[in-house]
């Protein structure tokens, strides 16, 4: 869809409650993200009590910089909230999105991130029905922060938990490792290295519902971002008291992304992604389950890495792909800075 | 990934497993020091341990720049952090390695200090470029490998006529480093350091070349097998030391002979030549002051000496007690005898030195070979 781009820059008064606001409201989130409940023009949104649970989960997203190969802050804010909703079994209805933007920020960059934000919203079926615009002082903020809240409901008798977890349940990976990471840290600055790597941003709500069938047998799942697969086994390990093995094999890691950990001494597991999965689930389904994934072209990559084990110490080790072993720890020293 | 997956490979790998275990006697034990923090890594990541009989053990040696450098030096770094108009430019590792009382580049940075991180010497470069009214002090620290390129950097310095870029030499040398460990008296005299052979280094040896071991192996009889720091040619290395042992050999032996030549990187050494010279001695941790092991800036090149520049008065700072760096440095002892490792002292709160660098053996331990202390299921 062809859009006229907007003209100028964010100035204090678009955060002031003037008609400047009210123009850029108006003319650019009303427009992009229309639907009955923002018609109705009202701070907040009214909507209908659903039958079942409530989730709702909130993600503030400060990505620098705001435009990378694969997707931007906006469609960033969309899917790493839908996923946070959509992880829990829910199906993701509704969004809030609160926007911070800094004084000079231009208003063509603006349209873009909203554009796509609707696009990801359109995309993944939730409504963005209420938000917020604040203005802060040049130099105050980082072109825009954008927090988006979801809710979503769980109409299945749904409830997963790390803490279900037991020997013998098996690990499954919906796609490839890291490509986020790597894509934001190609384009920081001092460290600008060629990738054809793109984000890996995507709304995962359409898979997880595809497994429907198998809801009952799925002990857990989550979205490895910040700290990558290795935290959130180790977080698991905890939650559950077992152990992990993981099969370093099986990892599905694309080779950009070995290339670029190897040269920057980095590891895969530590890096964040924005549209992948981590599954634990009953040994029996695994196959079933991993076939269904397979099925879609978000988890086409996906396969099964590793299984829960007796282990009182809570370890999560790797069999390396060279035939020793390791552990898998946390990521400790400096985070990537700014990356979702 | 192609020229990698080579040397990674699990069947070649399962196949030198087997040739060690055939050839290594039962009736001794093998112990072998892997000289750099490139090799310790590659050794935890890998898994190698996992690989190897139990009379086979590696003692990880003093060859992790970050860890080596004394709390003096760090501190003269945060003082220098600290001077107006400066920035100071380090690697990211250096940044958390802990000074006296607790202080660190982070904990300067916190403070108001100027404190950049950067990949290369070449960062800084710009920076003194990008920022003229500021003094930029890049903390040169390491081994032979990153000598060169701080030799071209004041080179380059002096082309541009960027007076504003300065070195804080902290560069040292392998060879005297080996030299204090075959001398301690752990070794010569108190039996507590057992040193059948070293792991002479990866990169460095592309650049100093292999001759410079043969002194250690005709000398104080030790083999030195030059390795790359990828697993297969870690395990292949130590076959190949258990070999020499077998035989009663000591000689230097070329196993990463892909990179290394025995004279070395000529145009690099004549660079190095022409900007630095050897100290009389020079402070490490672990090893306390080791003759002529450490580079400073020529007078020639005193214009950007951050030493020369900053008078800094530092007191010399006392190491924490109770951290076991400086024995776990002399190979003396295992990051599990430090009684700080893992309750006090962790990557997320490094005491010594040894747990900051993802090179040195205490964090290497931790982070990937803590499954092998106890049993476990399976």
């Amino acid at each position: 869809m062809s859009r006229k781009p907007l003209q100028g820059r964010i100035e204090m008064s678009h955060g002031g409650g003037g008609r400047a606001m009210a123009d850029l409201i108006d003319h650019l989130f009303l427009e992009a993200f229309d639907n009955p409940w923002l018609r109705q023009l009202n701070d907040q949104a009214s909507l209908d009590a659903p039958n079942g649970r409530i989730v709702m989960a909130t993600d503030a997203h400060v990505i620098s910089p705001l435009f990378f190969p694969g997707g931007d802050i906006g469609s960033l804010s969309v899917h790493g909230t839908v996923n946070d909703v959509a992880l829990s079994g829910a199906v993701p209805r509704y969004l809030s999105a609160s926007f911070i933007l800094e004084e000079g920020l231009s208003i063509a960059d603006l349209q873009r991130i909203v554009h796509s934000m609707a696009d990801a919203a359109r995309e993944a079926g939730v409504a963005i029905v209420t938000g917020d615009t604040k203005v802060v002082e040049r130099g105050k903020g980082d072109g825009v922060f954008i927090t988006t809240t979801g809710v979503g409901v769980l109409e299945a008798d749904t409830a997963w938990s790390p803490s279900a977890i037991r020997p013998g349940d098996k690990l499954i990976l919906t796609g490839t490792l890291g490509d986020h990471g790597i894509t934001i840290l190609s384009l920081r600055e001092g460290l600008n290295f060629d990738t054809d790597l793109t984000s890996d941003t995507q709304s995962l709500n359409h898979l997880i519902q595809s497994l429907s069938p198998w809801f009952g047998d799925i002990v857990t799942m989550r979205d490895p971002t910040r700290g990558g697969l290795s935290a959130v086994l180790n977080e698991w390990a905890r939650a559950a008291g077992c152990g992990f093995v993981i099969e370093e094999q099986a990892l599905p890691i694309r080779e950009s992304v070995r290339g670029a950990c190897d040269f920057l001494g980095l590891d895969p597991l530590h890096i964040a992604n924005e549209g992948k999965a981590v599954i634990a689930c009953r040994p029996e389904v695994a196959e079933a389950l991993l076939a269904a994934i397979k099925a879609r072209p978000e988890g086409r990559d996906a396969a099964i890495i590793g299984e829960a084990v007796a282990d009182e110490r809570q370890f999560v080790r790797m069999h390396t792909a060279f035939g020793g072993e390791r552990m898998v720890d946390w990521l400790s020293g400096e985070q990537l800075p700014r990356i979702c | 990934m192609k020229y990698v997956d080579e040397y990674r490979d699990a069947q070649a790998a399962r196949h030198i497993a087997a040739r060690i275990r055939e050839e290594a006697r039962p009736n001794r034990a093998y112990h072998f020091m892997e000289f750099c923090g490139g090799h310790t890594h590659a050794i935890f990541r890998y898994g190698i341990p996992r690989l190897l009989p139990d009379n086979v053990r590696m003692i990880h040696g003093p060859g992790c720049p970050v860890c080596v450098l004394p709390m003096h030096r760090v501190d003269l770094a945060i003082e220098l952090a600290h001077q107006p108009g400066v920035i100071l430019c380090t690697y990211g590792d250096m940044m958390r390695v802990p000074g006296s009382r607790k202080r660190s580049l982070l904990t300067a940075r916190a403070e108001g200090a100027d404190v950049r991180m950067v990949y290369s010497v070449n960062d800084a470069l710009t920076l003194a470029r990008q920022h003229p009214d500021r003094t930029v002090v890049f903390f040169a620290i390491g081994f032979e490998t990153t000598t060169p390129p701080t030799a071209v950097a004041l080179h380059t310095a002096r082309r541009e006529k960027l007076s504003n870029f300065l070195v804080f030499c902290n560069h040292v040398l392998t060879p005297s480093a080996i030299t204090a460990i075959l001398e301690s008296p752990e070794l010569r005299e108190l039996g507590t350091l057992k040193l059948d052979g070293f792991i002479g280094p990866a990169h460095v040896s592309t650049v100093i070349g292999s001759q410079p071991y043969r002194y250690f192996a005709e000398e104080y009889h030790k083999p030195v097998v030059i390795a790359g720091f990828e697993p297969l040619d870690v395990l292949q290395a130590i076959l190949m030391l258990i070999r020499q042992v077998n035989e009663g050999r000591a000689e230097v032996e070329n196993e990463f002979s892909r990179a290394v030549t025995e004279g070395g990187n000529d145009r690099a050494k004549a660079l190095v030549a022409d900007v630095f010279e050897l100290r009389k001695s020079f402070l490490w941790r672990g090893l306390g002051q080791v003759p002529y092991s450490g580079l400073r800036i020529k007078a020639d090149y005193r214009d950007h000496d951050a030493e020369a520049r900053f008078r800094l008065d530092v007191p010399v700072a006392r190491e924490n007690k109770a951290c076991e760096c400086p024995a776990i440095l002399r190979g003396v002892k295992a990051p599990r005898d430090c009684k700080l490792f893992g309750t006090v002292c962790t990557p997320e709160n490094p005491i010594g030195s040894c747990m900051v660098s993802s090179e040195g053996a205490c964090a290497a331990y931790y982070t990937y070979g803590r499954y092998m202390e106890t049993t476990h299921e399976s």
